[in-house]
């Protein structure tokens, strides 16, 4: 079985048993082809993955997902635009496994872009044991979320109750007097999720330090 | 299109030190096999008894189907079936049987000996069998099998799955590595081995669509491989891609995952139409219409396959400027798919028509597969979407392009290169039963679902709402009919395989193409000289 010590691509090439004769140019250039087609495969493995920090560039620049900032926003006192009126509606979302409650302290405020504003949540653990949950905000319009600014909010942080404990979570935002006409109604819902028992501390409070 | 200089090229050469031989004998010709006749004829029976694995799984939906209520399965078994007869389907018979062809086809039709990387081919077969094998085996496990759509979105398949899903997972993997190796395989020999004087403009289309294809496999399997591995990772290894407690998005899975699947959508339909490219001039005798148009249009429908994805996710809330840029985007589609059209129309117009099996079959996709093109329009205007979003709409809509398009096409192709490959005509006869008994049985049970789909019955659902019964009723009626029709198809491979009428090496009158000038059964080594294309 002379193909045993044939060349070193053996796993591809082959040219016993008669079937063909390939010359040397021509492996030589399929080798070529080869190398370029294995590097696109292995190219586009990687960009599946680089769609991951794409999306959320993409999401974050155009503003298209409701995502809003993961980190505190500095409140640099402006001139409150009076002549305008937004209504902040505050929604409350727990995903199912966290036994949990939790409430906004108003569902419905009128705010004047530029004007610094606080408020809170509240939340109480149901069961008895200690339970850790991380708030996700998301805001309707999505285009409204690059407008909407925290410079503190417990969604930066993780929450760890005490069985049977309740606190206040604080949120202090303001609107960006740049927010466009068209908008008139920003909702502001956060889902609150068990991450007990996962993994996600050291990624969460890094994003809160930045 | 092409002349051909030479009728005998099985013709035994003495310079060649080589030494010719018949297939040699045994189990161990198949495994060890690096002929590319021997690996297209495992994959096509490969994807042969996948089809029917998928079928019978068709028929469990079906049946559970045929009354309102829940009697046959549990949903947990019924959502596995939908699973994993999608998965099959699209990853264990389509896409097999279209490689199978072009490990057959490609090299006599572009006068090379053999398959660029024959042992390369030998793998990507081989490791096939492994991966559905895992991922059948995993609805035996405890807890059962992928049961969240052959299309796994998050959280279905991380929070949600089973714990069998990485098997599923290393199966997609398996299942990629090989289709990425069979187009590497098939763009090196297209690119390389070609017969002097076979330029680029005289290929085949079959040849032409199946270069395009293994260009779409390279960019978008590695993807399918990335989205099932962040599964993995989401699932077992606490990573958060999907999962918005940890920064991840859910909705990005999407994104992902129909990057890849909108170009798997013409993976599956562009060899068809090589096929069908290749069956209807061969039918009416006339040449093809249109050649290098139908050779644009394929690129052009590649390259646009890369710029709809979203249409599969307008409901998750994006922004009206992306709903209509993937919107228009993929209307776009329509155009070069409809230049096929008019092309093959064109072809047929006033030619010397006569319809046997495989012209029947070629027929009957442009027909239907213009069908599903027409629905998958409607589905593509982004406000009525949000009405047919996953309901039964998009499943006639996408099986009218997969067993209409894609089945129909491999079907006339297998009635069109039988006797190129087994030397025997097929039974005529049985050949036209299968294809009545198919095409009357596929519209009672893929049409009605239409009308299911716009009163609101929705996808995936074992159960629904009384008013569904009598058409779901019909609709299983069809199926098991469309079922039990494919077994006539095996009965007429089996009969023409064993025996039957001696084939010509061009056994249909305006058959153009190299793969006609040797012999009928083609030998084991056919065109080990080169023959000149002028």
């Amino acid at each position: 079985m002379d193909y045993r010590q044939s060349c070193a691509l053996s796993l591809i090439y082959h040219t016993t048993r008669g079937e063909v004769a390939m010359s040397q140019t021509q492996a030589k250039s399929n080798r070529k082809l080869i190398m370029m087609l294995i590097a696109g495969a292995i190219g586009m493995f990687g960009f599946g993955f680089a769609l991951v920090p794409l999306y959320d560039v993409l999401c974050e620049q155009l503003g298209i997902n409701g995502k809003t900032q993961s980190t505190a926003a500095q409140y640099t006192p402006i001139a409150v635009d009076e002549s305008r009126t937004i209504t902040v509606e505050f929604m409350a979302q727990i995903q199912s496994d966290l036994p949990w409650e939790f409430t906004p302290e108003v569902r419905r405020m009128k705010v004047h872009p530029g004007e610094l504003v606080r408020t809170h949540y509240t939340a109480q653990n149901m069961s008895n044991a200690s339970i850790v949950g991380q708030a996700i905000p998301s805001v309707s319009p999505g285009q409204g979320a690059a407008y909407f600014n925290k410079t503190e909010c417990f969604c930066f942080n993780q929450q760890a109750l005490a069985g049977k404990q309740d606190a206040a979570l604080p949120l202090i935002f303001y609107v960006d007097p740049d927010l466009p006409e068209s908008i008139t109604t920003l909702t502001l819902s956060y889902t609150l999720y068990n991450i007990t028992d996962k993994g996600y501390v050291a990624r969460v409070e890094q994003g809160a330090e930045q | 299109m092409s002349t051909i200089t030479q009728d005998a090229p099985a013709a035994h050469d003495d310079h060649h030190d080589d030494h010719h031989h018949g297939a040699p004998k045994g189990l161990m010709r198949w495994v060890l096999t690096t002929n590319h006749k021997d690996i297209g004829t495992l994959y096509l029976w490969f994807s042969f008894i996948m089809f029917l694995t998928g079928g019978a799984m068709a028929m469990v939906i079906r049946a559970e189907l045929f009354q309102p209520g829940l009697q046959l399965v549990d949903p947990n078994f019924f959502n596995q079936m939908t699973t994993v007869h999608g998965l099959i389907m699209v990853f264990g018979a389509v896409m097999p049987a279209f490689t199978g062809l072009a490990n057959w086809l490609i090299p006599m039709m572009i006068g090379a000996p053999d398959m660029a990387l024959p042992r390369m081919n030998n793998w990507s077969f081989w490791i096939l069998p492994f991966a559905f094998a895992i991922l059948l085996s995993s609805l035996f496990m405890e807890g059962g099998g992928p049961n969240f759509g052959w299309t796994f979105y998050a959280p279905l398949s991380t929070t949600y799955s089973p714990d069998s899903t990485a098997l599923f997972v290393f199966s997609v993997h398996i299942m990629g590595i090989s289709s990425i190796m069979g187009a590497i395989n098939v763009v090196v020999t297209i690119v390389n081995m070609r017969a002097p004087g076979m330029t680029w403009m005289k290929l085949p289309l079959f040849v032409w669509t199946w270069l395009i294809t293994a260009f779409l496999l390279i960019a978008v399997m590695p993807v399918l491989a990335g989205t099932v591995t962040m599964v993995l990772t989401d699932k077992y290894f606490g990573t958060s891609f999907f999962d918005a407690a940890g920064g991840g998005d859910p909705v990005m899975f999407q994104h992902i995952f129909w990057f890849f699947g909108h170009p798997e959508v013409y993976i599956m339909i562009l060899p068809s139409f090589g096929i069908i490219s290749a069956i209807v001039p061969a039918f009416s005798r006339k040449p093809l219409f249109g050649y290098s148009s139908m050779v644009y249009a394929t690129a052009s429908i590649a390259i646009l396959s890369f710029l709809v994805w979203a249409h599969h996710m307008f409901t998750t809330g994006m922004p009206v400027f992306a709903e209509l840029f993937f919107m228009y985007c993929t209307m776009l589609i329509a155009v070069p798919t409809g230049v096929k059209v008019f092309n093959w129309v064109a072809t047929m117009w006033r030619g010397s028509l006569t319809f046997e099996t495989p012209m029947l079959f070629a027929v009957a996709f442009i027909i239907l597969f213009t069908i599903g093109g027409f629905s998958g329009l409607m589905l593509a205007i982004t406000p009525v979407d949000f009405q047919y979003h996953d309901t039964y709409f998009v499943v006639a809509h996408f099986h009218y392009v997969l067993v209409t398009g894609a089945i129909f096409s491999i079907m006339a192709a297998a009635y069109y290169w039988l006797p190129k490959w087994t030397g025997n005509m097929y039974d005529e006869k049985l050949g036209k039963i299968h294809f009545w008994c198919s095409t009357i049985s596929v519209n009672v049970l893929f049409f009605p679902m239409h009308f299911l789909g716009l009163a609101g019955m929705p996808r995936r659902i074992p159960d629904y709402a009384i008013q569904f019964a009598d058409v779901n009723q019909i609709v299983s009626i069809g199926g098991f009919a469309f079922g039990l029709s494919q077994l006539i198809f095996l009965a007429v491979v089996i009969k023409c395989i064993r025996g039957g009428e001696k084939a010509a090496a061009k056994p249909w009158d305006g058959a153009e193409g190299l793969e006609w000038t040797i012999a009928s059964p083609a030998p084991y080594h056919s065109f080990t000289t080169p023959p000149e294309v002028k």
